[in-house]
Order: C-alpha cells, then sequence, then structure tokens
C-alpha cells in the first residue's frame, strides 16, 4: 500500500544535497539572531532591560548608554512615513487597477516598481540637497528633521505598498464590481464598500511590509534627520533612530560602546521580527486605521 | 581622499563585491528553490524553509552589517575585505534569488516533466534537462536583480568591505563600493561636485540593470502566456 | 499466447478517492489492447499505473500487483521500467527543443552516445511514425513549430526511438484531424509485430477500428473484458451495450 523507492545512488546524492541547502535561509537567520545577541545581551543585561530602554541620556564616553529618545525617534519617523506612504500608496494603486488606461498601468506600474531599486543613499542626498533646505527656509527650525525623514522614507515605502496592493486588487474578480454596480452604486461606492473590503488582507500587508522597510532603512535617515539623540517635541527637531545610531558609531566604536550598538540591534531586530511574524498586526490594523475610515467617508 | 581623482577603484571594488555574492547565493537560492517546488510536499518543512526565507527578506540592512562584522570580520578573521563584504550581501539577496527561482520553475508547464520521466529519465535528470532550462531566463532575473541590489547598498558593505581606495588585487584586500564612496563624500561634505558624480553614474548603472531584469521577465511572460 | 502485462487484484487510491477496484486482466504480446469507457472510468489511472507515472502524485497509493513479463513493476528501476513501457499523451507534447533533440532525449539518458548510433536511430523512428519524409530537411528546427498531427507523430517517433517493449496510448487521436488520425492507426498496424500496443480511447469506432481486445472500465471497475469482435457484436454485459450504442457517456 506503499509506493516503493528505488532510486539511484546519483539521484539519492542530490537529494540529499538539496534537502541539506533548503535550509540555508534559516540556518543564517539563526546565525544572525544567535551572534547578534551573543554580542549584545551582556550589556542589556549588564545595565538592566528598563535603564537600557528608558533611559533618555545616550553618552557612551560617560558610560551612559539610554536608547529611549532613539525609540521615539524610530516611532516618530516610521509614524510620520506611514501617514505619508499609505495614502499616496493606497491611493495610488487604486487609481492604478481602478481608474487608470491600461497603457499608463503599464507604463507606471515598472517605474514604480524601479523606485524600489535606486539605493537608500541617492534618496538621503536628494533629501540633503533639496528637502532639507526647502523645509529649513519655509518651515523653520534646522532643516534636518523628522519631517524630512518622513518625507523621504514616505517616498521610499511607495514601491513596496504599491506593488503588492495592486496584485490584490487586480486579483479581486471583475464580478464583484459587475455586482456592485448593478445594484446602483456608483464607481467610488463599488470601490468602497466592494473591491477594498476584498482585497483588504493583502493591502494591509503590503502596508506592514512597508511598515518593515520604514524601520529598518538606515543611509537615507541618517542623511536628512539630523541625528541628535533627544526625544523630538516637533516635527521640524532633528531626531535619531536606532538604524543610524548604529550606522553613525560602528565606525570608532571599542568595547563597551560597541557592544551597546549591538544592543541597539537587538532591539531593532526584535522590532522587526514582530513585524515580520505577527499576524496579530494585521488585526490591529483593522480595528484602528480601517473600521475608523469607514465612519469618516461614509 | 575622494577630493581629487576618479572612482575606478570604486567601480572595480563594486563589481568584485557584487559578483561574488551572487556567485555565493544563487546556488544557495537555486537549490532552495528546487526543494520548495520538486522535492518537499507542502507541509512542516516547507513552511520553516518558507519562514526563514520571508524572515531573511524583512531584516534591514543595517543587521546584516552588524552580523558580518561580527561572524566574517572578528569571529573568522577575514578583516574588512571583499570575502567578507560579498559573504555578508549573498545572505542578504538570497530571499530575492530564491524567490525569483520559485515563481519561475513554477511556470514551467507540469506536463514537460511527465514526458521526460515518461522517457526514462530520474528526478535530477527531469530538473537539469527540462526544469531548469525552461527556468533559466526567470532565474537570471533574479540573480540581476540580486546584483543591483548589492551594488545600491551601503549599510551591510561598509562595515565589511571596509572603505579603502585602492584597487583591490585579492578578495581579502578591502574595498570601497560606489555606493559607499558616495555616501562618505556626501555624508562628510568632502566634494560635492564629486558626489553628484558618483551619484550620477551609481542611478544610472542600476536603471541599467533593473531594466535589464524586467526585459528578460518580459520576455519570459510572454513565452509561456 | 505470452502474457506481457498482467493485473491482479489491482486497485489504486489518489488520496481517499479509490479510482481502481480490484482489476484482473492480462494483456498478451503483439496484440492492440483497448480501453474504452467514460469519463473518470479509471482507464488513464490503469494506463499510467503500468509505467509508475502515478508515481508522481503524492496522494498515490495502490493495492494488488502488476506484472509486466512475470515481474512485478514495483520491483524494477522506474527509469528501466519507462524506457521498457514507452507512452503517448492525450495531447501533442514535445518538449520545447528541436526535432532531433525531442527524439534523442531517452536514448541519450539510457546511454545511447555514438553520434552515428543516435542519427541511425532518428531516422528508423521517424520513418516508423511516417513522419521522416514531412521534416527529415529540418530536424534542428523547434519541435514546437510543427503542425498537432506533425507533433502526435514526432511523440510516437520519440517513444519508439527507446525500443520500448509496451506502448501506452492515453487517447493519442483526441485533438488531431482524421487524416492524422488514420495515419497514427495504420503506424499501429504495422507496428504491432513488434509491440505491444494499449491504447486508451473515447472513440469506440476506433476502438473496433484497430484492437484485437477491448475492456470496457466503468467507475473504476472493469466490466467487460473480451474481443473486439465479441465486445461490439455481443457484448455479454448490459452497461457495455448501452455505452457501445452510445446509451450514455
Amino acid at each position: 500500500m506503499f509506493v516503493k523507492d528505488n532510486m539511484s545512488t546519483k539521484d539519492k546524492l542530490i537529494t540529499c544535497v538539496i534537502y541539506t541547502v533548503a535550509f540555508s535561509a534559516i540556518s543564517i537567520l539563526l546565525l544572525i539572531t544567535i551572534f547578534i545577541f551573543r554580542k549584545g545581551a551582556p550589556l542589556i543585561f549588564k545595565i538592566g532591560i528598563p535603564n537600557f530602554i528608558m533611559n533618555k541620556t545616550w553618552a557612551p564616553l560617560g558610560s551612559q548608554y539610554g536608547i529611549f529618545s532613539m525609540i521615539m525617534g524610530t516611532i516618530w519617523i516610521t509614524a510620520g512615513a506611514m501617514i505619508i506612504g499609505i495614502p499616496l500608496g493606497v491611493s495610488c494603486s487604486i487609481y492604478l487597477v481602478e481608474y487608470a488606461p491600461l497603457i499608463i498601468r503599464k507604463i507606471l506600474k515598472p517605474i514604480i516598481e524601479l523606485l524600489a531599486g535606486i539605493p537608500s543613499v541617492v534618496y538621503g542626498f536628494i533629501g540633503v540637497v533639496m528637502l532639507a533646505p526647502f523645509i529649513r527656509i519655509h518651515m523653520g527650525g534646522p532643516g534636518l528633521s523628522v519631517l524630512a525623514g518622513s518625507i523621504i522614507l514616505g517616498i521610499m515605502i511607495l514601491p513596496t505598498i504599491v506593488g503588492i496592493s495592486i496584485d490584490t486588487l487586480q486579483a479581486v474578480p471583475n464580478s464583484y464590481r459587475e455586482g456592485a454596480l448593478a445594484l446602483g452604486a456608483t464607481k467610488w461606492q463599488s470601490i468602497y464598500k466592494v473591491v477594498l473590503p476584498a482585497a483588504r488582507n493583502g493591502i494591509i500587508a503590503s502596508i506592514i511590509l512597508g511598515m518593515g522597510r520604514a524601520i529598518g532603512e538606515t543611509m537615507a535617515v541618517i542623511m536628512v534627520t539630523g541625528n541628535s539623540a533627544n526625544v523630538p517635541h516637533s516635527i521640524l527637531d532633528p531626531v535619531r533612530t536606532l538604524t543610524s545610531n548604529i550606522a553613525l558609531e560602528m565606525g570608532y566604536a571599542t568595547g563597551d560602546h560597541q557592544q551597546a550598538l549591538f544592543s541597539t540591534g537587538i532591539v531593532l531586530f526584535i522590532f522587526i521580527m514582530i513585524i515580520n511574524t505577527n499576524h496579530l498586526l494585521k488585526i490591529y490594523f483593522y480595528y484602528l486605521l480601517y473600521l475608523p475610515l469607514q465612519f469618516f467617508v461614509l | 581622499m575622494g577630493r581629487a581623482g576618479g572612482i575606478f577603484p570604486t567601480i572595480i571594488g563594486t563589481i568584485f563585491i557584487a559578483v561574488i555574492a551572487v556567485l555565493i547565493s544563487t546556488p544557495l537560492g537555486v537549490c532552495t528553490a528546487i526543494f520548495l517546488t520538486e522535492y518537499a510536499k507542502e507541509g512542516i518543512m516547507t513552511k520553516i524553509v518558507r519562514f526563514g526565507s520571508e524572515c531573511l527578506a524583512g531584516i534591514p540592512s543595517i543587521i546584516f552589517g552588524l552580523f558580518g562584522f561580527v561572524l566574517f570580520v572578528e569571529y573568522l578573521h577575514f578583516g574588512w575585505s571583499i570575502l567578507s563584504g560579498s559573504l555578508t550581501l549573498s545572505f542578504m539577496i538570497l530571499p530575492t534569488i530564491i524567490r525569483t527561482t520559485e515563481e519561475a520553475i513554477k511556470a514551467v508547464p507540469y506536463s514537460f516533466r511527465e514526458v521526460s520521466y515518461s522517457l526514462g529519465a530520474t528526478k535530477w535528470q527531469t530538473i537539469k534537462k527540462v526544469v531548469l532550462p525552461g527556468a533559466l531566463p526567470g532565474i537570471v532575473t533574479g540573480v540581476i536583480l540580486g546584483i543591483g541590489r548589492s551594488v545600491g547598498e551601503t549599510a551591510a558593505v561598509i562595515f565589511t568591505a571596509g572603505g579603502s581606495l585602492n584597487i583591490p588585487s585579492s578578495i581579502f584586500d578591502s574595498s570601497r563600493t560606489m555606493s559607499v564612496h558616495f555616501y562618505i563624500l556626501a555624508r562628510e561634505g568632502i566634494s560635492m561636485n564629486n558626489a553628484y558624480g558618483t551619484a550620477a553614474i551609481l542611478v544610472i548603472s542600476i536603471l541599467l540593470i533593473n531594466f535589464f531584469a524586467y526585459w528578460i521577465m518580459h520576455k519570459v511572460t510572454a513565452k509561456y502566456s | 499466447m505470452n502474457i506481457k502485462i498482467s493485473a491482479n487484484n489491482l486497485s489504486a487510491y489518489f488520496g481517499k478517492k479509490n479510482t481502481l477496484k480490484n482489476i484482473n486482466l492480462n494483456v498478451y504480446c503483439n496484440e492492440i489492447m483497448a480501453i474504452i469507457g467514460p469519463a473518470g472510468s479509471g482507464k488513464t489511472t490503469f494506463l499510467r499505473s503500468i509505467n509508475r507515472l502515478n508515481d508522481l502524485s503524492n496522494d498515490f497509493s495502490y493495492k494488488g500487483n502488476l506484472l509486466l513479463d512475470g515481474e512485478d513493476v514495483y520491483n524494477i528501476k522506474p527509469e528501466i521500467l519507462r524506457r521498457r513501457v514507452g507512452m503517448v499523451f492525450a495531447m501533442p507534447r514535445p518538449l520545447p527543443r528541436s526535432i532531433y533533440e525531442n527524439i534523442v532525449y531517452g536514448p541519450k539518458l539510457a546511454g545511447t552516445a555514438s553520434k552515428s548510433d543516435l542519427n541511425a536511430l532518428v531516422e528508423k523512428s521517424l520513418k516508423s511514425a511516417f513522419l521522416w519524409d514531412e521534416v527529415k530537411d529540418r530536424l534542428n528546427t523547434s519541435a514546437m513549430k510543427l503542425s498537432g498531427g506533425q507533433q502526435q507523430r514526432l511523440c510516437i517517433a520519440r517513444t519508439l526511438a527507446l525500443r520500448p517493449e509496451v506502448i501506452l496510448l492515453d487517447e493519442p487521436c483526441s485533438g488531431l484531424d482524421p487524416i492524422s488520425t488514420a495515419k497514427i492507426e495504420e503506424a499501429m498496424q504495422i507496428l504491432k509485430k513488434e509491440y505491444t500496443f494499449i491504447i486508451v480511447t473515447n472513440n469506440t469506432k476506433q476502438a473496433a477500428r484497430v484492437s484485437d481486445n477491448v475492456a470496457f472500465f466503468l467507475m473504476g471497475e472493469l466490466i467487460e473484458y473480451n474481443s473486439a469482435q465479441n465486445i461490439f457484436t455481443i457484448p455479454e454485459d448490459k452497461r457495455t451495450d448501452d455505452y457501445i450504442s452510445g446509451r450514455f457517456g
């Protein structure tokens, strides 16, 4: 009642190799976890988790390692990027799928995807030479600020949001739209009441992926946010994120200081893993963003 | 450094690092994709492998940089070198190669496999002679996208490959990539003119690489639809 | 007459679904055996269990046994078995390479390396499948450029190139025009001196034209197995009669 297995020796060998190599990705993930934690965890325990996370002072010379301001910086910048990126990205994909003529979609979609390939240092450079002076002159403050970082990151996560949202919107069967229109809905009502709910999971997934990208982005953020290790009070204040804290000081840090940077890496790593794996976030997004929006629009 | 003179050494460094990175990660990625599509039944094993690949795709490049620094530069004593940089990058682009290869293999019609088996081919012969040739353009697309990502990457290379401006003579030499060079020029305000120039070369080469990848991908979709 | 293939209490399952139920039948050397029956009756499953192509499905399992020349097919390495038992599929399925490469695909894997042997093999197989005259000047063009009927004859030639003992045909003429069909049937009549054929067909007239013995399958069961003459003139089972005269199926 079972299929007998009589493979040749060569095939058996190759099967072994493929089964082994297939676990390279998960092994690399494990290696990363082990090495980052081995290097960074001792310092966190030495100064205590609450002290490390809640202390606002980052002064490596005085052996003060508190990353509270960096955590706040990351949250500010990411929230700003989402406020700019989500409406732009989702409305862009709705336009491209529901309203735009085929030819425009065929031209615009690859262009938006190409945005993903542009190096983050180039985005940062544009932020420095164009955006920051504009903010300094017209809105005040030093220019290099939460606002500049949010705008640049909002643009950088567009390809992630648009790429996946377009795919899910296109996957909604046309009969749904026809059904809604046949019942007397306007085009916008059919999109809002039928198409978007059907594509909800995909759009939320794209937003979460975009959020992961925003949290992890380093080079562009370093260049445009000013990097002062203080908790920001307005969107025009300079700010430092977890990622830029690592990248700024890795070049010269030694001893405890270097370990503190790996500890910062651990916090960042945990943030990212929560976002990568926790499907609870999807539900959270649904109740916090989608449901209130429904009240607004109708 | 970088105020005068050209960017030739950084171009050489970039090419070395990107090419070695894809040379390392392509076999790993292709084997993983073959495992996911041809060998494993959907189940706990494929879930683990997919989870690994998806998580790896979401990890920020700065974390790869830290990891590469502690594992290759410090622990394995490769120092700041082309080898450390390309190993780190190869891990970073692995998910891209896995995903594109998987898509490409899935696009090869199932009937070709049946025909091959019916003519007395073993599983590996079928994969080697029918599946992989059919998926080749897709795999090449993934590799090119991987090169594109390597060329544009800064955070993962700056702490693993170092910043030497000399033309590297072996894989154990430190080397600066174009992106790193551009970052240093722009951030430290060494020379804005040179920064603009480097940025132009960088963006143009990445656009060309991506256009090339899309062009091949377009040819593949045209072939099977 | 010598028994070539014999199925003993053969049952096949895909997951929980039982597609073949206790099949017992013998196929003799150098005959053309036809399997008829409505869709979903297990004809193709039976055909594919002879060369173990069902093994490619993860959820396939079987009971009973199937003997080729008295030897259980599950004791033969699948590669060797499939060289001895060739198969032609319902739709023409050339591999995306040249005509020449399509035909030498199997022999090369089986170890034929000499260029002249391969050339001779290609010519002989194409001639046997009545395709040589049409393609001899363009052996290196893509097989995808041939017409449907030519592609199907190429698939037969490709199978012949392995010099199998048994050839399985799974509705080989379902998508073809009458002329191509006639050519394939003619080829079978000539080739049956050297090979044993098992043909699954939806076309009862074709079964009557070409076959020596006919098996009628229904819902995974073998209802009747007899000489073609008997099946089509004096069927023993009422259901066979109904199917042949077109009352269902």
